[in-house]
Protein backbone atom coordinates (compact mmCIF):
# COMPACT_ATOMS: atom_id res chain seq x y z
CA UNK A 1 0.00 0.00 0.00
CA UNK A 2 1.49 2.98 -1.03
CA UNK A 3 0.72 6.81 -1.82
CA UNK A 4 0.93 5.94 -5.05
CA UNK A 5 -2.08 3.99 -5.73
CA UNK A 6 -4.01 6.70 -5.45
CA UNK A 7 -2.43 7.60 -8.83
CA UNK A 8 -5.24 5.27 -10.39
CA UNK A 9 -7.76 7.71 -11.33
CA UNK A 10 -10.84 5.10 -10.52
CA UNK A 11 -9.36 4.08 -7.13
CA UNK A 12 -9.14 8.32 -6.41
CA UNK A 13 -12.20 8.54 -7.02
CA UNK A 14 -13.76 5.64 -5.09
CA UNK A 15 -11.45 6.88 -1.90
CA UNK A 16 -12.52 10.17 -2.53
CA UNK A 17 -16.14 9.36 -2.76
CA UNK A 18 -15.91 7.53 0.60
CA UNK A 19 -14.02 10.16 3.28
CA UNK A 20 -16.01 13.43 1.31
CA UNK A 21 -18.60 13.44 2.95
CA UNK A 22 -17.53 13.42 6.88
CA UNK A 23 -14.44 16.01 6.05
CA UNK A 24 -17.13 18.54 4.72
CA UNK A 25 -18.86 18.55 7.95
CA UNK A 26 -15.66 18.69 9.83
CA UNK A 27 -14.30 21.69 7.79
CA UNK A 28 -17.84 23.33 7.77
CA UNK A 29 -17.78 22.77 11.66
CA UNK A 30 -14.75 24.24 11.86
CA UNK A 31 -14.78 27.20 10.05
CA UNK A 32 -18.38 28.12 10.94
CA UNK A 33 -17.53 27.12 14.59
CA UNK A 34 -14.33 29.21 14.51
CA UNK A 35 -16.01 32.42 13.49
CA UNK A 36 -18.71 32.45 15.36
CA UNK A 37 -16.31 31.67 18.00
CA UNK A 38 -14.57 34.76 16.94
CA UNK A 39 -16.94 37.08 16.33
CA UNK A 40 -19.29 36.72 19.20
CA UNK A 41 -17.55 35.36 22.01
CA UNK A 42 -14.09 37.48 22.00
CA UNK A 43 -13.24 40.91 23.15
CA UNK A 44 -12.14 44.15 21.33
CA UNK A 45 -8.99 44.65 20.91
CA UNK A 46 -7.61 47.66 22.99
CA UNK A 47 -6.08 49.61 20.11
CA UNK A 48 -7.76 48.00 16.98
CA UNK A 49 -11.82 47.69 18.59
CA UNK A 50 -13.69 45.13 16.94
CA UNK A 51 -11.89 45.60 13.62
CA UNK A 52 -9.11 42.75 15.23
CA UNK A 53 -12.63 39.94 14.31
CA UNK A 54 -11.37 40.28 10.84
CA UNK A 55 -8.26 38.78 11.73
CA UNK A 56 -10.26 34.82 11.26
CA UNK A 57 -10.70 35.62 7.87
CA UNK A 58 -7.33 37.21 7.05
CA UNK A 59 -4.70 34.78 8.11
CA UNK A 60 -6.70 31.52 7.26
CA UNK A 61 -7.11 32.66 4.03
CA UNK A 62 -3.59 34.38 3.29
CA UNK A 63 -2.25 30.70 4.62
CA UNK A 64 -4.10 29.38 2.40
CA UNK A 65 -3.02 31.51 -0.65
CA UNK A 66 0.16 30.63 -0.48
CA UNK A 67 -0.10 26.99 0.75
CA UNK A 68 -2.54 26.54 -2.55
CA UNK A 69 0.59 27.51 -4.73
CA UNK A 70 3.17 25.43 -2.88
CA UNK A 71 0.24 22.46 -3.15
CA UNK A 72 0.64 23.34 -7.22
CA UNK A 73 4.07 23.07 -7.40
CA UNK A 74 4.35 20.08 -5.83
CA UNK A 75 1.78 18.19 -7.70
CA UNK A 76 3.01 19.72 -10.83
CA UNK A 77 6.52 18.46 -9.80
CA UNK A 78 5.14 14.79 -9.19
CA UNK A 79 3.63 15.27 -12.80
CA UNK A 80 6.69 16.62 -14.25
CA UNK A 81 8.72 13.28 -12.49
CA UNK A 82 6.29 10.63 -12.24
CA UNK A 83 3.13 11.65 -15.31
CA UNK A 84 0.26 10.54 -12.75
CA UNK A 85 -2.44 12.31 -14.45
CA UNK A 86 -4.67 12.90 -11.11
CA UNK A 87 -1.53 14.63 -10.31
CA UNK A 88 -1.64 17.65 -12.65
CA UNK A 89 -5.09 17.45 -12.43
CA UNK A 90 -5.10 18.35 -8.86
CA UNK A 91 -2.92 21.31 -9.26
CA UNK A 92 -5.78 22.93 -12.40
CA UNK A 93 -8.04 21.96 -9.63
CA UNK A 94 -6.34 24.03 -7.01
CA UNK A 95 -5.92 27.04 -8.98
CA UNK A 96 -8.88 29.02 -8.58
CA UNK A 97 -8.90 27.86 -5.04
CA UNK A 98 -6.55 29.42 -4.37
CA UNK A 99 -7.02 32.93 -6.46
CA UNK A 100 -10.29 33.06 -4.52
CA UNK A 101 -8.10 32.75 -1.05
CA UNK A 102 -6.18 35.38 -2.18
CA UNK A 103 -8.75 37.24 -2.93
CA UNK A 104 -10.45 37.25 0.35
CA UNK A 105 -6.81 38.67 1.95
CA UNK A 106 -6.83 41.00 0.40
CA UNK A 107 -10.02 42.32 0.26
CA UNK A 108 -10.26 42.03 4.21
CA UNK A 109 -6.71 43.43 4.34
CA UNK A 110 -8.41 46.60 2.70
CA UNK A 111 -11.15 46.28 4.57
CA UNK A 112 -8.88 46.42 7.65
CA UNK A 113 -6.28 48.49 6.41
CA UNK A 114 -8.72 51.60 5.58
CA UNK A 115 -9.69 52.35 9.46
CA UNK A 116 -6.57 51.31 10.38
CA UNK A 117 -3.66 52.19 8.89
CA UNK A 118 -6.17 55.45 6.83
CA UNK A 119 -5.94 53.54 3.82
CA UNK A 120 -7.45 50.60 1.63
CA UNK A 121 -4.22 50.07 -0.10
CA UNK A 122 -0.25 50.75 0.40
CA UNK A 123 2.36 49.14 -1.57
CA UNK A 124 3.38 47.61 1.58
CA UNK A 125 5.73 44.36 0.39
CA UNK A 126 3.32 41.29 2.05
CA UNK A 127 0.60 43.51 0.22
CA UNK A 128 2.57 43.79 -2.79
CA UNK A 129 4.05 40.31 -2.96
CA UNK A 130 0.35 38.99 -2.87
CA UNK A 131 -1.11 40.88 -5.60
CA UNK A 132 1.92 39.49 -7.36
CA UNK A 133 0.72 36.15 -6.24
CA UNK A 134 -2.87 36.96 -7.80
CA UNK A 135 -1.16 37.83 -10.94
CA UNK A 136 0.60 34.39 -11.35
CA UNK A 137 -2.76 32.45 -10.40
CA UNK A 138 -4.20 34.53 -12.96
CA UNK A 139 -1.53 33.24 -15.61
CA UNK A 140 -1.58 30.01 -14.53
CA UNK A 141 -5.26 29.74 -15.12
CA UNK A 142 -5.34 31.40 -18.25
CA UNK A 143 -2.68 29.06 -19.96
CA UNK A 144 -4.58 26.31 -18.70
CA UNK A 145 -7.81 27.60 -20.40
CA UNK A 146 -5.91 28.57 -23.37
CA UNK A 147 -4.55 24.78 -24.60
CA UNK A 148 -6.79 22.32 -26.00
CA UNK A 149 -4.92 19.00 -25.54
CA UNK A 150 -4.88 17.97 -21.66
CA UNK A 151 -1.31 16.57 -22.02
CA UNK A 152 -0.05 19.59 -23.41
CA UNK A 153 -1.52 21.79 -20.72
CA UNK A 154 -0.25 19.67 -17.96
CA UNK A 155 3.27 19.99 -19.38
CA UNK A 156 2.84 23.89 -19.93
CA UNK A 157 1.42 25.06 -16.70
CA UNK A 158 3.57 22.57 -14.69
CA UNK A 159 6.61 24.13 -16.67
CA UNK A 160 5.14 27.53 -15.42
CA UNK A 161 4.50 26.82 -12.00
CA UNK A 162 8.03 25.43 -11.60
CA UNK A 163 9.61 29.17 -13.06
CA UNK A 164 7.07 31.11 -11.22
CA UNK A 165 7.61 29.68 -8.26
CA UNK A 166 11.59 30.86 -8.53
CA UNK A 167 9.96 34.45 -9.76
CA UNK A 168 7.98 34.70 -7.03
CA UNK A 169 10.15 34.15 -4.23
CA UNK A 170 12.73 36.39 -6.30
CA UNK A 171 9.90 38.99 -6.10
CA UNK A 172 9.05 38.82 -2.46
CA UNK A 173 12.50 39.34 -1.83
CA UNK A 174 12.71 41.98 -4.14
CA UNK A 175 9.60 44.21 -2.76
CA UNK A 176 10.78 43.57 0.77
CA UNK A 177 13.71 45.77 -0.55
CA UNK A 178 11.79 48.04 -2.53
CA UNK A 179 9.53 49.01 0.34
CA UNK A 180 9.72 48.99 4.07
CA UNK A 181 6.60 47.45 5.43
CA UNK A 182 3.50 48.59 7.18
CA UNK A 183 2.02 45.16 7.73
CA UNK A 184 2.82 43.72 10.96
CA UNK A 185 5.00 40.66 11.34
CA UNK A 186 3.95 37.16 11.88
CA UNK A 187 0.38 36.90 14.35
CA UNK A 188 1.34 33.15 14.84
CA UNK A 189 5.27 32.65 15.35
CA UNK A 190 7.33 30.87 18.02
CA UNK A 191 8.29 34.49 19.58
CA UNK A 192 5.35 35.28 22.00
CA UNK A 193 6.37 37.97 22.01
CA UNK A 194 4.76 39.36 18.96
CA UNK A 195 2.14 36.87 19.15
CA UNK A 196 -1.70 37.38 19.33
CA UNK A 197 -3.11 36.99 22.98
CA UNK A 198 -4.47 33.57 23.30
CA UNK A 199 -8.39 34.75 23.41
CA UNK A 200 -7.50 35.48 19.87
CA UNK A 201 -5.37 32.38 18.69
CA UNK A 202 -7.52 29.72 19.97
CA UNK A 203 -10.84 30.61 17.29
CA UNK A 204 -8.23 31.73 14.85
CA UNK A 205 -6.29 27.89 14.99
CA UNK A 206 -10.02 26.55 14.46
CA UNK A 207 -10.64 28.71 12.16
CA UNK A 208 -7.37 27.67 10.10
CA UNK A 209 -8.12 24.38 10.50
CA UNK A 210 -11.24 24.62 8.75
CA UNK A 211 -9.80 26.69 5.96
CA UNK A 212 -7.03 24.03 5.57
CA UNK A 213 -9.94 21.33 5.38
CA UNK A 214 -11.98 22.93 3.14
CA UNK A 215 -9.28 24.08 0.82
CA UNK A 216 -8.43 19.88 0.88
CA UNK A 217 -12.20 19.37 0.84
CA UNK A 218 -12.68 21.39 -2.21
CA UNK A 219 -9.53 20.14 -4.11
CA UNK A 220 -10.14 16.24 -3.72
CA UNK A 221 -13.97 17.34 -5.10
CA UNK A 222 -12.44 19.51 -8.08
CA UNK A 223 -10.18 16.99 -9.26
CA UNK A 224 -13.11 14.31 -9.59
CA UNK A 225 -14.56 16.68 -11.37
CA UNK A 226 -11.77 17.33 -13.60
CA UNK A 227 -10.89 13.22 -13.77
CA UNK A 228 -14.76 12.26 -14.91
CA UNK A 229 -14.03 15.34 -17.27
CA UNK A 230 -11.22 13.93 -18.76
CA UNK A 231 -12.71 10.94 -19.03
CA UNK A 232 -15.87 11.75 -20.95
CA UNK A 233 -13.21 13.50 -23.52
CA UNK A 234 -11.85 10.16 -23.90
CA UNK A 235 -15.07 8.73 -24.10
CA UNK A 236 -16.59 11.20 -26.80
CA UNK A 237 -12.98 10.71 -28.92
CA UNK A 238 -13.08 7.36 -29.11
CA UNK A 239 -16.84 7.09 -30.10
CA UNK A 240 -16.24 9.33 -32.94
CA UNK A 241 -13.29 7.42 -33.84
CA UNK A 242 -15.52 4.12 -34.33
CA UNK A 243 -18.20 6.45 -35.96
CA UNK A 244 -15.87 7.66 -39.02
CA UNK B 1 25.75 31.73 -36.44
CA UNK B 2 23.08 31.39 -39.41
CA UNK B 3 20.49 31.30 -36.89
CA UNK B 4 21.55 34.79 -35.85
CA UNK B 5 21.65 36.26 -39.19
CA UNK B 6 17.81 34.58 -39.95
CA UNK B 7 16.86 35.89 -36.52
CA UNK B 8 18.37 39.48 -37.16
CA UNK B 9 16.15 39.53 -40.50
CA UNK B 10 13.27 38.03 -39.22
CA UNK B 11 13.14 40.09 -36.21
CA UNK B 12 11.73 42.87 -38.92
CA UNK B 13 10.69 45.03 -36.45
CA UNK B 14 14.36 46.60 -35.82
CA UNK B 15 12.92 50.26 -35.44
CA UNK B 16 9.64 49.06 -34.14
CA UNK B 17 10.01 48.31 -30.69
CA UNK B 18 12.82 51.77 -30.26
CA UNK B 19 9.55 53.88 -31.95
CA UNK B 20 6.98 52.33 -29.02
CA UNK B 21 9.60 53.49 -26.44
CA UNK B 22 9.99 56.77 -28.19
CA UNK B 23 6.36 57.43 -28.11
CA UNK B 24 5.46 56.07 -25.18
CA UNK B 25 8.23 58.12 -23.06
CA UNK B 26 6.83 61.48 -25.03
CA UNK B 27 2.93 60.40 -23.99
CA UNK B 28 3.96 60.18 -20.10
CA UNK B 29 4.19 64.44 -19.90
CA UNK B 30 0.79 64.56 -21.69
CA UNK B 31 -0.20 61.96 -19.20
CA UNK B 32 0.47 63.52 -15.98
CA UNK B 33 1.58 67.38 -16.64
CA UNK B 34 4.49 69.08 -17.71
CA UNK B 35 5.82 69.84 -14.38
CA UNK B 36 9.53 69.51 -14.56
CA UNK B 37 10.54 68.68 -10.95
CA UNK B 38 7.34 65.81 -11.37
CA UNK B 39 9.26 64.33 -14.46
CA UNK B 40 12.40 64.26 -13.06
CA UNK B 41 11.13 61.88 -9.91
CA UNK B 42 9.48 59.28 -12.03
CA UNK B 43 11.94 59.76 -14.83
CA UNK B 44 13.86 56.38 -14.51
CA UNK B 45 10.61 54.21 -13.52
CA UNK B 46 9.09 55.49 -16.83
CA UNK B 47 12.25 54.83 -18.64
CA UNK B 48 12.15 51.63 -17.81
CA UNK B 49 8.77 50.22 -17.37
CA UNK B 50 8.89 51.87 -21.29
CA UNK B 51 11.66 49.66 -22.49
CA UNK B 52 9.85 46.40 -20.92
CA UNK B 53 6.66 47.05 -22.47
CA UNK B 54 8.89 48.13 -25.75
CA UNK B 55 10.57 44.28 -25.08
CA UNK B 56 6.75 42.78 -24.02
CA UNK B 57 5.64 43.68 -27.57
CA UNK B 58 8.34 42.51 -29.74
CA UNK B 59 8.54 38.63 -27.82
CA UNK B 60 5.40 37.50 -30.05
CA UNK B 61 8.07 37.77 -33.44
CA UNK B 62 10.68 35.92 -31.38
CA UNK B 63 9.41 32.77 -32.53
CA UNK B 64 6.19 33.14 -34.01
CA UNK B 65 7.54 33.42 -37.76
CA UNK B 66 9.70 30.28 -37.17
CA UNK B 67 6.73 28.60 -36.29
CA UNK B 68 4.31 29.51 -39.07
CA UNK B 69 6.74 28.77 -42.02
CA UNK B 70 8.47 25.10 -40.10
CA UNK B 71 11.97 25.97 -38.99
CA UNK B 72 11.15 25.34 -35.93
CA UNK B 73 10.63 21.65 -36.09
CA UNK B 74 13.47 21.40 -37.85
CA UNK B 75 15.80 23.60 -35.26
CA UNK B 76 14.52 20.72 -32.57
CA UNK B 77 15.76 18.47 -35.02
CA UNK B 78 19.07 20.10 -35.95
CA UNK B 79 22.40 18.79 -34.02
CA UNK B 80 22.85 21.86 -31.92
CA UNK B 81 20.63 21.80 -28.45
CA UNK B 82 17.14 23.37 -28.70
CA UNK B 83 18.65 24.95 -25.40
CA UNK B 84 21.49 26.75 -27.14
CA UNK B 85 18.84 27.40 -29.83
CA UNK B 86 16.88 29.43 -27.63
CA UNK B 87 19.48 31.33 -25.77
CA UNK B 88 20.76 32.84 -29.45
CA UNK B 89 16.84 33.83 -30.69
CA UNK B 90 17.50 35.19 -27.04
CA UNK B 91 20.52 37.08 -27.98
CA UNK B 92 19.06 38.22 -31.11
CA UNK B 93 16.12 39.37 -29.76
CA UNK B 94 17.99 41.48 -27.32
CA UNK B 95 20.67 42.69 -30.07
CA UNK B 96 17.75 43.90 -32.15
CA UNK B 97 15.40 44.80 -29.35
CA UNK B 98 17.08 45.13 -25.59
CA UNK B 99 20.05 47.24 -26.94
CA UNK B 100 19.06 49.32 -29.00
CA UNK B 101 16.51 50.67 -26.37
CA UNK B 102 19.80 50.97 -23.90
CA UNK B 103 20.99 53.08 -26.56
CA UNK B 104 18.22 55.03 -26.84
CA UNK B 105 17.46 55.39 -23.20
CA UNK B 106 20.10 58.27 -21.80
CA UNK B 107 17.86 60.21 -24.76
CA UNK B 108 14.55 59.92 -24.18
CA UNK B 109 16.02 61.07 -20.53
CA UNK B 110 16.14 64.59 -21.73
CA UNK B 111 13.15 64.49 -22.65
CA UNK B 112 12.18 63.61 -19.24
CA UNK B 113 14.26 65.77 -17.76
CA UNK B 114 16.76 63.12 -16.12
CA UNK B 115 18.90 64.95 -13.21
CA UNK B 116 22.15 64.46 -14.27
CA UNK B 117 23.34 61.84 -11.97
CA UNK B 118 20.93 59.57 -13.83
CA UNK B 119 22.21 59.30 -17.01
CA UNK B 120 24.90 56.61 -16.14
CA UNK B 121 22.76 54.36 -13.90
CA UNK B 122 20.04 54.13 -16.11
CA UNK B 123 21.97 52.86 -19.07
CA UNK B 124 23.96 50.56 -17.02
CA UNK B 125 21.13 49.34 -15.53
CA UNK B 126 19.00 48.59 -18.14
CA UNK B 127 22.28 47.11 -20.13
CA UNK B 128 22.56 44.77 -17.28
CA UNK B 129 18.71 44.47 -16.88
CA UNK B 130 17.57 44.29 -20.35
CA UNK B 131 18.87 40.66 -21.37
CA UNK B 132 17.28 38.97 -18.60
CA UNK B 133 13.94 40.12 -20.15
CA UNK B 134 14.65 39.08 -23.62
CA UNK B 135 15.26 35.57 -21.48
CA UNK B 136 12.35 35.61 -19.89
CA UNK B 137 10.09 36.28 -22.73
CA UNK B 138 11.59 34.04 -24.94
CA UNK B 139 10.55 31.40 -22.10
CA UNK B 140 6.78 33.39 -22.16
CA UNK B 141 7.04 32.94 -26.76
CA UNK B 142 8.19 29.02 -25.95
CA UNK B 143 5.13 28.76 -23.63
CA UNK B 144 2.59 30.13 -26.05
CA UNK B 145 3.86 29.48 -29.63
CA UNK B 146 1.10 27.82 -31.00
CA UNK B 147 -1.78 29.30 -29.77
CA UNK B 148 -4.23 31.49 -31.46
CA UNK B 149 -4.18 35.05 -30.08
CA UNK B 150 -0.98 34.20 -27.86
CA UNK B 151 0.05 37.24 -27.46
CA UNK B 152 -2.76 38.96 -24.94
CA UNK B 153 -1.79 35.61 -22.69
CA UNK B 154 1.86 35.69 -22.90
CA UNK B 155 1.91 39.22 -21.55
CA UNK B 156 -0.31 37.50 -18.68
CA UNK B 157 2.13 35.65 -18.09
CA UNK B 158 5.31 37.33 -18.76
CA UNK B 159 4.48 40.56 -16.70
CA UNK B 160 4.74 38.90 -13.44
CA UNK B 161 8.08 37.20 -14.45
CA UNK B 162 9.31 40.60 -14.95
CA UNK B 163 8.37 41.95 -11.94
CA UNK B 164 12.24 41.31 -9.96
CA UNK B 165 13.83 42.13 -12.57
CA UNK B 166 11.61 45.52 -13.17
CA UNK B 167 12.07 46.21 -9.38
CA UNK B 168 15.87 45.90 -9.05
CA UNK B 169 16.05 47.80 -12.16
CA UNK B 170 14.71 50.36 -11.71
CA UNK B 171 15.55 50.82 -8.43
CA UNK B 172 19.46 51.52 -9.55
CA UNK B 173 18.08 53.56 -11.88
CA UNK B 174 16.11 55.60 -9.40
CA UNK B 175 18.70 55.55 -6.61
CA UNK B 176 21.56 56.89 -9.38
CA UNK B 177 19.43 59.59 -10.28
CA UNK B 178 19.10 60.51 -6.55
CA UNK B 179 22.88 60.25 -5.99
CA UNK B 180 22.25 57.21 -3.30
CA UNK B 181 24.53 54.08 -3.29
CA UNK B 182 23.29 51.47 -5.76
CA UNK B 183 24.91 48.40 -5.05
CA UNK B 184 23.18 46.36 -3.17
CA UNK B 185 20.04 46.59 -6.57
CA UNK B 186 22.73 46.38 -8.94
CA UNK B 187 24.58 43.21 -7.83
CA UNK B 188 20.80 41.98 -7.25
CA UNK B 189 19.94 42.69 -10.70
CA UNK B 190 23.22 41.36 -12.21
CA UNK B 191 22.11 38.00 -10.65
CA UNK B 192 18.96 37.68 -11.53
CA UNK B 193 19.82 37.86 -14.95
CA UNK B 194 22.91 35.71 -14.75
CA UNK B 195 20.40 33.15 -13.46
CA UNK B 196 17.87 33.88 -16.13
CA UNK B 197 20.45 33.78 -18.51
CA UNK B 198 21.88 30.51 -17.35
CA UNK B 199 18.66 28.39 -16.60
CA UNK B 200 15.49 29.58 -18.31
CA UNK B 201 16.51 28.09 -21.36
CA UNK B 202 16.13 25.19 -20.25
CA UNK B 203 12.85 25.88 -19.28
CA UNK B 204 11.96 27.46 -22.65
CA UNK B 205 13.65 24.22 -24.34
CA UNK B 206 11.49 21.66 -22.10
CA UNK B 207 8.11 23.54 -23.12
CA UNK B 208 9.04 24.48 -26.46
CA UNK B 209 9.64 20.32 -27.19
CA UNK B 210 5.99 19.89 -25.19
CA UNK B 211 4.43 22.22 -27.88
CA UNK B 212 6.61 20.53 -30.54
CA UNK B 213 5.29 17.45 -29.91
CA UNK C 1 -24.83 40.30 18.17
CA UNK C 2 -21.98 41.84 20.09
CA UNK C 3 -21.48 45.19 20.00
CA UNK C 4 -18.79 46.05 16.79
CA UNK C 5 -18.75 49.66 18.07
CA UNK C 6 -17.56 52.41 15.55
CA UNK C 7 -16.12 49.52 13.52
CA UNK C 8 -19.49 47.89 12.52
CA UNK C 9 -19.31 48.30 9.13
CA UNK C 10 -15.67 47.61 8.61
CA UNK C 11 -15.77 43.99 10.49
CA UNK C 12 -19.26 43.43 8.52
CA UNK C 13 -18.44 44.18 5.38
CA UNK C 14 -15.66 41.72 5.17
CA UNK C 15 -17.30 39.13 6.75
CA UNK C 16 -20.05 39.72 4.19
CA UNK C 17 -17.54 39.84 1.36
CA UNK C 18 -15.70 36.59 2.37
CA UNK C 19 -18.83 34.53 3.08
CA UNK C 20 -20.09 35.72 -0.52
CA UNK C 21 -16.68 34.64 -2.39
CA UNK C 22 -16.49 31.64 -0.31
CA UNK C 23 -20.24 30.42 -1.04
CA UNK C 24 -19.64 31.45 -4.44
CA UNK C 25 -16.63 29.01 -4.75
CA UNK C 26 -18.72 26.40 -3.04
CA UNK C 27 -21.51 26.78 -5.38
CA UNK C 28 -19.72 26.84 -8.57
CA UNK C 29 -17.56 23.97 -7.42
CA UNK C 30 -20.52 21.83 -6.49
CA UNK C 31 -22.81 22.71 -9.77
CA UNK C 32 -20.05 21.98 -11.63
CA UNK C 33 -19.09 18.56 -10.27
CA UNK C 34 -22.46 17.55 -10.39
CA UNK C 35 -22.97 18.71 -14.09
CA UNK C 36 -19.67 17.09 -15.16
CA UNK C 37 -21.05 13.96 -13.36
CA UNK C 38 -24.24 13.58 -14.92
CA UNK C 39 -22.67 14.01 -18.28
CA UNK C 40 -20.48 11.52 -17.82
CA UNK C 41 -23.34 9.26 -16.69
CA UNK C 42 -25.39 9.94 -19.84
CA UNK C 43 -22.31 9.28 -22.24
CA UNK C 44 -21.03 6.49 -20.23
CA UNK C 45 -25.01 4.90 -20.64
CA UNK C 46 -25.02 5.78 -24.45
CA UNK C 47 -21.49 4.20 -24.65
CA UNK C 48 -22.88 0.70 -23.44
CA UNK C 49 -25.95 0.91 -25.27
CA UNK C 50 -24.10 1.41 -29.07
CA UNK C 51 -21.79 -1.93 -27.64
Amino acid sequence: MSIWEYANPKKFLRTTERILPPLWLVSGVLILGGLIWGFFFTPDDYRQGSTVKIIYLHVPAALMAINAWFMMLVASLIWVIRRHHVSALAAKAAAPVGVVMTLIALITGAIWGQPMWGTWWAWDPRLTSFLVLFLFYLGYIALWEAIDNPDTAADLTSILCLVGSVFAVLSRYAVNFWNQGLHQGASLSLDKQENVADVFAYPLYACMAGFILFFLVLVLYRTGTEIRLRRMKALLARERMSDA
Amino acid sequence: MRDLRLAFRAGGGFGLGLAFFLIVTVMVPFSVGPNSATLATIAPGVLWLGALLACLLSLDRLLALDWEDGSLDLLATAPLPLEGVLSIKALAHWLTTGLPLVLAAPVLGVLLNLPAGGYLWITLSLLIGTPALSVIGCFGAALTVGLKRGGLLMSLLVMPLYVPTLIFGAEVARRGAQGMAVETPLLMLGGITLGSIALLPFASAAVLRVNLR
Amino acid sequence: MPDLGKYADTVLSAYGLSALLLLGLLVMTLRRGAKVRAELAAVEQRVKSNG
